[in-house]
């Protein structure tokens, strides 16, 4: 009615050649990859600031406040200790605690990530819903977060590490590009399971036993060589591959004098934790591109 | 009544028509179908849950709902206009449509630039401070650092949200819910946005605070933007709209200048 009541230049184009005319474009559509990756180095002080925020809020209601960050490891590496330590006396590892809080910590980074990264789309519905950005601010803020835990939980390790009696060597350097590389792994792992949980709610539930699995398949509680002693060759093979084994075994390696590993050979073991970066890193991002347009439907 | 209507009517029809008119906004016979999840009552378990993950097959009770179907409009730079329509008549989906948060099932949406939708619920995070949330919210909209710093103070002064002790430091959780939704919207509009759309959001806050988002909402327009405004209010369609689209169970049922669209609405409510 009040369209047609004009005497109008654009009289008799269709709704679509008006749009073309004026250069709207259709709504919600997915940048191309390069002005996306354009777009998301723009918000990265977004991220920095939502993954600092997320921190701080998740401390906020405990009295001690962010002294957790350092006692949630502690108390998670007395408990294990308890029980594989003390009770599961493990005899054949030599300086078993520092072994064990080594897996523990490089274990969790990835898992809370995860289990983390499947709410990224689906808790923050609000603010997808309100504002634009890319939606991989979420998962990467979520990855930048947990980094954070994660340098609270390698001083606690250091203490635990030097404690038990290990010498400070330059070996220990060996563990910042580690750390580095598993952190590009996770942001693309917590991308995929970002993009997976806001389709799948049920995937949510799953998590938890697809998580623990991973943890008894990457030798965070017992000496590692078992894998060799009782599985078949083809299966060890498998294992030795595993990402999460790799970086633990990375860690391992830097900063214990004799601790049990799977990969004999260092190199090779270097090269498929870049690898595992690599493919994760780029899959995973190309992977949560490619849904970007959907993920405010909830 | 009706007197004062006409007055702010008189004031706000004749505005200034740009001559070449911009159209900002166009939807071509659009239809939204969205899924509805009645929540699972078959099986929540993890068990039910992989075997619906292996066997592909989707929760059980999850219906479509057909909200929009087939709405055709232009609209144009400038121009404030109003949704009007029953509970459940498709507005809110329709704007979400025009955000492209919703992609169509058929027909098409063309924007200019990237709309803004601003919502009572588009919720923050509730156990950061008003100030932190006014920093993330406005990083979230693309400003840089130096510019978010720059406009933090106006944004936390236009809410008022400081009119009764320093509540800007006080996690958003303990805000009433007034607060909170004068905070967002404080937020949304600080930014120029192309093309604005408010789901309801004038309607919260006190009588101070609406006349200050109206102006607000008048200075977007003069700036070029396109505004929509959802409200059940019809008192502040009129005060803000000059044109109204009058949407029924997803059917586009008149479009118009607002004070013809909404008596019929209005005759039309009352006849039910």
């Amino acid at each position: 009615m009040a369209n047609t009541a004009l005497a109008d230049p654009d009289a008799g184009l269709t709704q679509a050649q008006l749009a073309a005319r004026y250069g709207l474009r259709v709504a919600g559509e997915r940048p191309p990859l390069a002005e996306y990756t354009r777009r998301l180095w723009h918000y990265r002080h977004f991220v920095a600031a939502y993954a600092n925020a997320k921190l701080v809020a998740s401390f906020s209601n405990a009295r001690l406040g962010q002294l957790w960050q350092v006692l949630t490891p502690l108390t998670n590496a007395a408990v294990y200790y308890l029980i594989f330590g003390l009770v599961l006396e493990q005899k054949s590892i030599p300086n078993f605690i520092a072994y064990l809080c080594t897996g523990l910590f490089i274990f969790n980074f990835t898992q809370t990530s995860v289990q983390n990264g499947t709410r990224a789309i689906s808790g923050n519905l609000g603010l997808i819903r309100a504002l634009h950005f890319p939606r991989a601010c979420l998962p990467l803020a979520i990855t930048v977060t947990q980094f954070q835990q994660l340098l609270g939980s390698l001083v606690v390790l250091v203490a635990i590490v030097l404690v038990t009696g290990e010498p400070i060597t330059l070996a220990w350097l060996v563990l910042v590009p580690a750390v580095l590389l598993q952190t590009v792994f996770n942001a693309g792992l917590t991308m995929v399971v970002a993009r997976m949980g806001a389709k799948l709610a049920d995937l949510k539930q799953v998590m938890p036993f697809l998580l623990r699995a991973w943890m008894y398949g990457s030798g965070v509680l017992y000496s590692v060589t078992l894998f060799e002693e009782n599985l078949p060759g083809w299966a060890t093979r498998l294992v030795e591959v595993n990402p999460i084994l790799v970086y633990i075994e990375l860690a391992r390696v830097a900063l214990l004098e004799d601790a049990p590993v799977l990969n004999s050979s260092l190199p090779r073991l270097w090269l498929v934790a870049a690898g595992w970066a690599i493919v994760m890193g780029i899959g995973g991002f190309l992977y949560f591109w490619r849904g970007e347009q959907e993920y405010g439907r909830g | 009544m009706a007197d004062q209507y006409e007055t702010s009517n008189a004031v706000t029809m004749p505005l200034p028509r740009v001559q070449e008119r911009i159209p900002t906004v166009v939807v071509d016979d659009a239809h939204v179908i969205y899924r509805v999840h009645k929540g699972a009552s078959g099986g929540t378990s993890p068990v039910a849950a992989l075997r619906r993950m292996v066997t592909r097959t989707t929760a059980p009770n999850i219906r479509e709902v057909h909200a929009v179907k087939g709405v055709t409009f232009t609209a144009y730079r400038g121009e404030a206009i109003g949704l009007i329509g029953s509970n459940g008549s498709g507005k809110s989906t329709l704007l979400r449509a025009i955000a492209g948060l919703l992609p169509v099932n058929r027909g098409a949406v063309y924007t200019q630039g990237q709309p803004s939708l601003l919502g009572v619920n588009a919720a923050l995070l509730n156990d950061l401070s008003g100030e932190r949330n006014v920093v993330l919210g406005c990083l979230a909209m693309g400003m840089t650092p130096a510019e978010v710093q720059r406009q933090t103070p106006e944004i936390i002064e236009f809410s008022g949200i400081n009119q009764r002790g320093d509540f800007a430091s006080l996690p958003m959780r303990t805000y009433s819910s007034g607060m909170a939704a004068r905070l967002r919207f404080s937020i949304a509009a600080a930014k120029k946005h192309d093309v604005l759309l408010i789901d309801e959001a004038l309607a919260t806050g006190d009588k101070g605070f609406r006349k200050r988002s109206e102006q607000r909402v008048r200075e977007l327009r003069e700036s070029a933007g396109t505004v929509f405004l959802v409200s059940h209010q019809l008192s502040s369609i009129r005060d803000t709209c000059e044109r109204t689209i009058w949407l029924e169970s997803g059917v586009l049922r008149m479009d118009g200048p607002t004070d013809e669209v909404v008596r019929a609405y209005e005759e039309f409510a009352n006849g039910k």
